[in-house]
């Protein structure tokens, strides 16, 4: 069995009287695509928050390349090696496509106190933010301001700044959200190439994607992992079936 | 539409012209009211460097302006008066040198830059513009009560300080020290915003979450931008001081901070040379309109009012048209 | 110190509170109905009482007076909203700030166009003047008594006005959901213009109070004005029950400090210093207490919006 990445244990989230989290333990391993589903309202977002560091858990730990790193924020979980996607493209709109990913790439190097250095001159960061957006194949619109970008596009830019981070693990949060078909297949293909890079967490609504990539899924249901298991498995399962599939699907 | 490069040159080439005719013509106050022109620019660009690039709406940079120009004046008050200032754990002669006087303002101004900074990005939104202006208000009331250093009165400094090798008497003389300061700060803002560190600026106050995802702590940035634009304000203070030869309590009024933030708006948030047509739009208006009547403010109400609703980007913004479009 | 140097102090800083209150009420519904930071309320409060002085001076009348202060301010609100203030809810706070920044210059220097720079005097009536002796035996004077009394008549009617009226459950609605609101029919611009002039009619109502004890005079707004800001950030930016706490606590703490810091000073430095520091002490002391405030609760008292 290959390398655990990164680990939650027994992650205990509540709001007033409302678990969004309910001691959920899942593991991302080396090498593979585990895709977290469930309901809208199953918690989710919640889980994604207090892995990427913005929400911190009533109880338990997140373990991040055998560290425990509950107690740290999310800066500095993205300097161990979290790379993190948004639903919603969390990008700089005034900005160009360029600088978005120059900011992820700066993020990775630690050269962000220089004052009076240009940082488009800064060679070693433009190689790696133009890889990355070659790899999405965004090279054309480089020099585009992010707010002209279609929707795919921006897609595509969120993931970019991401590899520019070259994390340890991926987390991603709906990545094929409000991508046409062509789109999805596109990215489906990409996100299968890249967890020998990198392993990926990915919460996904998109099932003809979670079925086609996932190595393993864990299904979230009010805030509990009610299985985890391959997709046959996850399919085979009836109390999957009843609880989110429905029956009969 | 005019480019926004060439617009910013023959701009600076304006603003060192109009001096420089008044000397030739000698109309002396033509040239004071340039140097105010560029004292108040200067302080604008400070504050531009916090609201136009970390997104900052402080309503309390007079903190800083006041801090400037009470660094100058206490300095220069012990030195006219041969009285050292004893500060508890050190004694120290006061001093009429302006390179002196500069750096103690800038420092003094920038320390308090980082405490208030620290203290008031624990909030956003609207309570951090009231927190910085309750800040500035702490500071103006304090100097009121300050009775050593002339309380509501203030301090007045009977010779203008010194510059080695310059008479700073002469006006145009303490224009180009003016002029070169506010073109040494549009420098540094320039580099700045071209910088690694301006990148993540802009992006953080556009988008706070990705910075952190990328593992960097947008309230950091914001703080170390907070503290260069506070320094740079309390320089300004500084030199308007020397300018009026006079410090008061009023250097710290929320009017104050409330002008620098038009300033910026009426040329152009985030621009490079926004606040510097602001500040000679405001002291051309002060001038014009008041020689006309002494209720001009209606007619300044009036314009800022036309900018907010109806050209958004102000002076550049309607001649260059919106940021980014380069 | 006597008790009754306390009680008197007590007294003064209730008063100066509530009607910090009536200021703060409408700066604070504003805020949180519309989203809108109102630095020209303090031009409203100065309106109030301009009216009032004009009015007192034309028929004589205290009663007048407060009513044509109320309608002036009213007036004047609801104008404000109608041509600019409209334009402002979808704007960001910067361009809010500079815009109410504006209409300060305006209301400033078209008040004093038209009334000069001279201070006016708006005069105590007769029959609220005089001092009036409280139990225990402390002269008291009846117009200050009688503001504590008006203001907290003010804040009972609004409170009542808002948790039981039909007009305030579309007020907190707005607070809440302002789709909601408009999908429930209630005609919103008709309801913002309407809070706008309570909130106008609030402010000018305590511009004529206070300006019964005070000059009337351009400018007199925005003192009032920052601190009734200070008020509803302390108390938490939307809440009428933060500004009253918000109110009383910086009416408390700016009176009682002015009297009190400099003789608590005076307990261990010569009696300059201690009036020295404690003066600026005292001055300083509310905008301490609202950083305070921040540092530990960032919304405030009772502030619930990030």
């Amino acid at each position: 069995m290959s390398e655990i990445v990164l680990e939650t244990c027994g992650i205990t989230k509540s709001f007033g009287n409302l678990r969004a989290s309910d001691g959920i333990s899942i593991d991302l391993r080396a090498g593979e695509i585990h895709a977290v589903i469930g309901p809208n309202g199953a918690g989710k977002s919640t889980l994604i928050h207090q892995i990427s560091g913005g929400l911190r858990p009533d109880a338990g730990q997140v373990w991040l390349n055998g560290r425990d790193v509950t107690a740290l924020a999310t800066p500095a979980r993205a300097r161990l090696g979290l790379g993190r996607t948004f639903q919603i493209s969390a990008l700089a709109m005034e900005d160009t496509v360029l600088e978005n990913v120059l900011l992820g790439a700066l993020g990775a190097s630690g050269r962000v106190w220089r004052f009076w250095s240009q940082v488009m001159a800064d060679r070693a960061l433009r190689e790696r933010a133009e890889a990355a957006l070659a790899r999405v194949g965004l090279s054309e619109q480089m020099h585009t301001r992010t707010s002209a970008l279609s929707h795919g596009q921006r897609r595509q830019l969120e993931v970019a700044v991401a590899l520019t981070l070259r994390p340890r693990a991926f987390v991603m949060d709906e990545p094929m959200a409000g991508l046409g078909a062509e789109g999805s297949k596109t990215l489906t293909g990409f996100l299968d190439g890249l967890r020998a890079e990198a392993p990926i967490l990915l919460v996904e609504h998109d099932m003809d994607a979670v079925f086609a990539l996932a190595d393993r899924i864990s299904v979230l249901v009010y805030g509990r992992i009610i299985a985890t298991g391959s997709v046959d498995d996850i399919r085979a399962n009836p109390e999957v079936r009843e609880a989110y599939l429905g029956d009969g699907a | 539409m005019i480019r926004e490069r060439h617009l910013n040159i023959l701009l600076l080439a304006g603003f060192l012209a109009v001096p420089l005719y008044a000397l030739a013509v000698d109309e002396p106050f033509t040239i004071t009211l340039a140097t105010r022109a560029a004292i108040l620019a200067l302080a604008a660009v400070g504050l531009n460097i916090a609201l136009g690039w970390g997104g900052l709406v402080s309503f309390g940079h007079a903190a800083f302006f006041g801090i400037g120009g009470y660094s100058m004046g206490i300095l220069a008050f012990h030195a006219q008066n041969y009285m050292p200032l004893d500060l508890g754990f050190a004694v120290l002669e006061g001093t009429k040198s302006m390179p002196v006087i500069w750096l103690v303002a800038t420092l003094t101004s920038a320390l308090a830059a980082l405490a208030i900074g620290a203290l008031s990005l624990r909030t956003s939104g609207v309570y951090f513009i009231m927190i910085t202006l309750a800040f500035a208000q702490m500071f103006y009331y304090f100097a009121i009560s300050w009775s050593r250093y002339g309380g509501e009165d203030g301090i007045s400094i009977y010779v203008r300080n010194e510059f080695p090798g310059l008479n700073t008497l002469a006006p145009i003389q303490f224009f180009g020290l003016c002029f070169a300061a506010l073109l040494l700060a549009l420098w540094l803002n320039a580099r700045l915003v071209a910088s690694p560190f301006g990148l993540a600026l802009n992006a953080a106050r556009q988008v706070p979450v990705r910075v952190q995802t990328v593992g960097l702590d947008p309230t950091r940035l914001k703080l170390v931008a907070f503290v260069i634009s506070g320094a740079i304000t309390g320089l300004a203070g500084a030199l308007f001081a020397d300018l009026n030869r006079f410090v008061s309590p009023s250097m710290f009024s929320w009017h104050l901070s409330g002008e620098l933030i038009v300033l910026i708006i009426l040329g152009g948030v985030g621009r490079l040379m926004g606040p510097v047509i602001g500040a000679i739009l405001f002291v051309a208006l002060d001038h014009i309109l008041g020689g006309w009547t002494t209720h001009w403010h209606i007619a300044l109400g009036a314009i800022l009012l036309g900018v907010v609703l109806f050209a958004r980007g102000g002076v550049i913004g309607l001649l260059c048209g919106p940021k980014g479009q380069a | 110190m006597s008790t009754i140097l306390i009680i008197e102090q007590v007294l003064n800083g209730l008063q100066s509170g509530v009607m910090l209150f009536l200021m703060a009420a409408g700066l604070t519904l504003i805020f949180g109905v519309m989203g809108l930071i109102n630095l020209a309320h303090g031009s409203l409060y100065m309106v109030g009482a301009f009216a009032a002085a004009a009015v007192a001076g034309a028929t004589g009348s205290f009663l007048l007076a407060l009513l044509g202060a109320l309608v002036a301010a009213a007036v004047a609100g609801v104008l404000v909203e109608m041509l600019v203030i409209r334009r402002l809810y979808a704007a960001d706070h910067l361009d809010q700030v500079l815009a109410t920044f504006a209409l300060i210059l305006i209301f400033s220097e078209g008040t004093r166009l038209i009334f000069g720079s001279f201070p006016l005097y708006l005069d105590i009536p007769d029959w609220l003047s005089g001092p009036v002796t409280l139990p225990g035996g402390i002269q008291y004077p009846l117009y200050r008594l009688a503001l504590i009394g008006a203001g907290l008549a003010v804040a009972l009617t609004l409170w009542a006005l808002i948790e039981r009226t039909r007009i305030g459950i579309q007020i907190r609605a707005g607070e809440n959901d302002r789709e909601m609101i408009a999908a429930l029919g209630v005609d919103i611009s008709r309801l913002y213009t309407l809070i706008f002039a309570l909130g106008a009619a609030l402010a000018g109502l305590a511009g004529a109070l206070v300006g019964a004890i005070q000059s009337v005079q351009v400018g007199m707004g925005e003192p009032v004005l920052i601190l009734a800001f200070v008020t509803i950030v302390i108390g938490g930016i939307g809440s009428i029950k933060g500004a009253f706490v918000g109110a009383l606590l910086v009416g408390l703490t700016q009176t009682l400090g002015s009297v009190f810091l400099p003789a608590f000073f005076r307990l261990f430095l010569d009696p300059a210093t201690a009036m020295s520091v404690g003066s600026s002490l005292a001055n300083m002391a509310v905008y301490i207490l609202m950083s305070l405030v921040l540092i530990f609760r960032p919304t405030g008292l009772m502030g619930a919006r990030a």
